[in-house]
């Protein structure tokens, strides 16, 4: 019985709307290349599996089909990333991006390419806190939190492993800045000490001058707020070899099975967090990722959900067009409506077209709040036995 | 007055995080200046390929290394790149013989100036890095095996009782004994042997050695090689203690030409003692002393500032300070080379 309303409500529909089946460009603008290039290796596939989920099932804008078109945004060279976007944008003529995925190159691109030419961005990884107030014509949204409500989620382990002394070092970028203020302004806050908080240089050989700057200030705990195949690495390195550190902080940029694989042993005991959650969707969207070939890692999820959320506005707009779909975004991200999770992308794009609401919940938990950003949930995690291993959610 | 294990102590970290790796970064500027200083002597010109070049053979180690191991071949708790070294050494020294024989000796034999020379060698600088680049990319590559450490700070604190610990890695060891012996071997090389002589009779005055009959191909052929082997040296233990990445060694350009030019271009000694000044600057000056300091004084005294000069992310900018005082004030370097 329900399935002939729900086949009825779709014939009707087919009738009334205009649509016609197109095919649809979105560009995946991640940093293929570069120094988060091992945590891409995931969410790149992520994002395509959305894409090729929804495009296989026909029930997009009258059947229309969505290919992916990717762009490098390297990470960190914000000229590379402004050519590539404005490649996918002028020259692939993709209806949105997914991404960037670095907060600089993000940045760049979205003031530089996608706001003067109205395109929608949805970035997965993008954390700075600067990017919550950044002027973004209603075009910017991300399905990763911002690293001010990190700060917190630092403060309070920190507070609970009781830590009383921390030094700090970042990557010297927007992200790496932004992150470091905000934890130093939680952390300190509820009264922790910031012995020493520095910057360090992605890329150089030899961080040995560092860590001796970091060791000479002190603290129970280093908090390294950098990049997993890059600086961090090192910093983490060349203090074990030294014997300045034995326990380090790792915040999102820095949890990734790379690390204790380069390390060793040595890193055992080490903690931190990055966004990640135990809803259901994300047991399901695991499972998907394992049967497409690739790892449900950092920034996986959400990266899966930013193409998503543009797709399914897409659906709600009754358009391709970044222009209308950016006012849907929050519509299908948000309550009211049917709770979807990864999988049933086709079962959402139906209840739209029959005129429905749906609250994408996806594989991240999906909440939008304040410009357009992630609430928030993040998975506490320890390396031990050389894996990083969930201890737990918040 | 303090006491005994709080002086203890501060000496151990100022060792743990000033001495050692200063000198372990003082003695492969060193082997690379030397390099340089020895272009500089005979050859007449400032050699902005050498950085490139040094990963040129490098690379080529560790394209060998990554074929021992695929043999099964290790050497015991030494790295396995020191038995490819000569590998390595042996493809430099083609490369530059190759070089020289189809850039450099056109413009020596007729005559150029020294600044077209210059120019040559950053077209020569250009092309290695690209075919560098190209074999084996941009990524960094680390080929370190074997023992890790000679000496680790855990251990150090367990034996010493020492609440500072003090790590030296094999690298660095390594590092240190080879420089010794090659600097030896380099020193007895030119004042002893009829070769190393007619060298610095070249160097001195060509004109001259000419007439004596000193045969100016051999003397250009065997500063190569010399020149070749120690930036091969130099670059694999750079990345052996470090990294290997082809931008970074393009980067040591800078320290190297600073090691040779503030002890004295063209000269040898010079440039040993120039690597070690430029890498205990750069130490020096971006430590924070905090930590040490607070040690040595009384409690009360403690320093609440770190006491740092030049924070760390300045660490280059300390080569080229240097190399700006030397040019101004005492523009022949320390041992009183030939002026730029």
């Amino acid at each position: 019985m329900k399935k002939l309303i729900l086949a009825s409500a779709l014939m009707a529909t087919a009738g009334t709307q205009t649509v016609h089946a197109e095919d649809i460009k979105l560009g995946v603008f991640l940093g293929f290349t570069g120094a988060i290039e091992s945590i891409v290796a995931d969410m790149g596939p992520a994002a395509e599996l959305a894409i090729k989920e929804v495009s296989d099932s026909g029930a997009l804008l009258g059947g229309s089909t969505v290919t992916a078109v990717r762009g490098d945004t390297t990470c960190t060279d914000s000229a590379a990333a402004t050519a590539a976007a404005e490649r996918l944008i002028t020259s692939d003529k993709v209806s949105a991006l997914v991404g960037g995925d670095c907060s600089g190159v993000t940045t760049a691109a979205l003031q530089n390419v996608a706001m003067p030419n109205g395109i929608v961005m949805v970035s997965p990884s993008a954390t700075s806190p600067a990017l919550s107030t950044v002027e973004d014509n209603g075009l910017f949204f991300r399905t990763a939190p911002s690293d001010a409500r990190q700060g917190e989620i630092v403060a309070d382990i920190l507070n609970e492993k009781g830590v009383k002394t921390i030094a700090m070092t970042y990557t010297n970028n927007d992200y790496g800045k932004g992150l470091a203020e905000s934890i130093e302004k939680n952390f300190t806050a509820s009264g922790g000490k910031v012995s020493i908080n520095a910057a360090h240089e992605d890329g150089k050989g030899d961080y040995s001058a560092e860590v001796g700057a970091l060791a000479a200030a002190g603290g129970e705990v280093l908090v390294v707020a950098g990049y997993v195949d890059q600086g961090g690495k090192g910093i983490i390195q060349a203090s074990l070899d030294t014997g300045a550190f034995d326990t380090f902080y790792l915040p999102d940029g820095m949890v990734g099975d790379a690390l204790p694989e380069a390390i060793g042993p040595d890193l055992n005991g080490s903690y931190g967090a990055n966004p990640g959650t135990d809803s259901p969707g994300a047991a399901k969207f695991a499972e998907m990722a394992e049967a497409a070939g690739f790892k449900s890692g950092p920034f996986s999820a959400e990266s899966y959900d930013a193409a998503a959320l543009i797709m399914l506005a897409m659906q709600a707009a009754g358009s391709s067009d970044s222009g209308k779909l950016k006012d849907k975004v929050m519509d299908v991200a948000n309550a009211p409506g049917e709770k979807i999770f990864p999988g049933e992308l086709k079962k959402a794009l139906e209840i739209i077209a029959g005129g429905g609401d749906v609250d994408y919940v996806g594989a991240s938990a999906v909440e939008l709040v304040g410009a357009g950003e992630s609430a928030g949930n993040y998975r506490q995690i320890a390396i031990e036995g050389g894996k990083v291993t969930t201890v737990g959610y918040r | 007055m303090p006491e005994m294990t709080d002086i203890l102590n501060a000496l151990v970290l100022f060792t743990n995080f000033v001495l050692i790796p200063g000198i372990a970064y003082g003695s492969q500027l060193a082997l690379g200046a030397l390099g340089v200083t020895l272009i500089y002597g005979i050859l007449r010109f400032s050699n902005f390929a050498h950085g490139d070049v040094m990963a040129f053979g490098t690379m080529v180690t560790i394209l060998a290394t990554w074929w021992l191991q695929s043999m099964g071949v290790s050497f015991g708790p030494l790295p396995t790149a020191l038995l490819a070294l000569p590998l390595g050494i042996a493809a430099t020294v083609l490369l530059c013989l190759v070089t020289d024989k189809l850039v450099y000796r056109y413009y020596r034999a007729k005559k150029s100036v020294p600044v077209t020379l210059v120019m040559a060698s950053l077209g020569v600088m250009f092309v290695v890095n690209g075919i560098v680049r190209f074999i084996i990319g941009t990524d960094d590559q680390r080929f370190f095996d074997g023992e890790r450490f000679i000496m680790k700070a855990r251990e150090f604190k367990n034996l010493t009782g020492l609440n500072e610990g003090l790590a030296i890695k094999s690298s660095q060891g390594i590092t240190v004994v080879i420089a010794i012996i090659l600097v030896g071997l380099l020193f007895w090389f030119l004042q002893k042997t009829r070769a190393g002589k007619s060298m610095r009779a070249y160097s001195d005055n060509e004109d001259l050695s000419l007439l004596s009959g000193i045969d100016p191909d051999k003397v250009v052929r065997i500063t190569w090689i010399i020149a070749a082997a120690l930036t091969t040296i130099a670059g694999v233990l750079y990345g052996l203690d470090k990294s290997f990445k082809p931008f970074t060694y393009f980067q040591l350009l800078l320290p190297i030409f600073a090691a040779a030019i503030v002890g004295g271009i063209g000269q040898p000694i010079g440039a040993i003692v120039g690597g070690y000044v430029i890498a205990f600057s750069e130490v020096l000056i971006t430590y924070p002393y905090k930590k040490v300091v607070t040690y040595l004084v009384p409690e009360s005294w403690a320093p609440e500032s770190l006491l740092q000069l030049l924070g760390t992310e300045y660490k280059f900018a300390v080569s080229f300070m240097i190399l700006v005082i030397v040019l101004l004030v005492r523009p022949t370097g320390i041992f009183r080379g030939k002026v730029l």
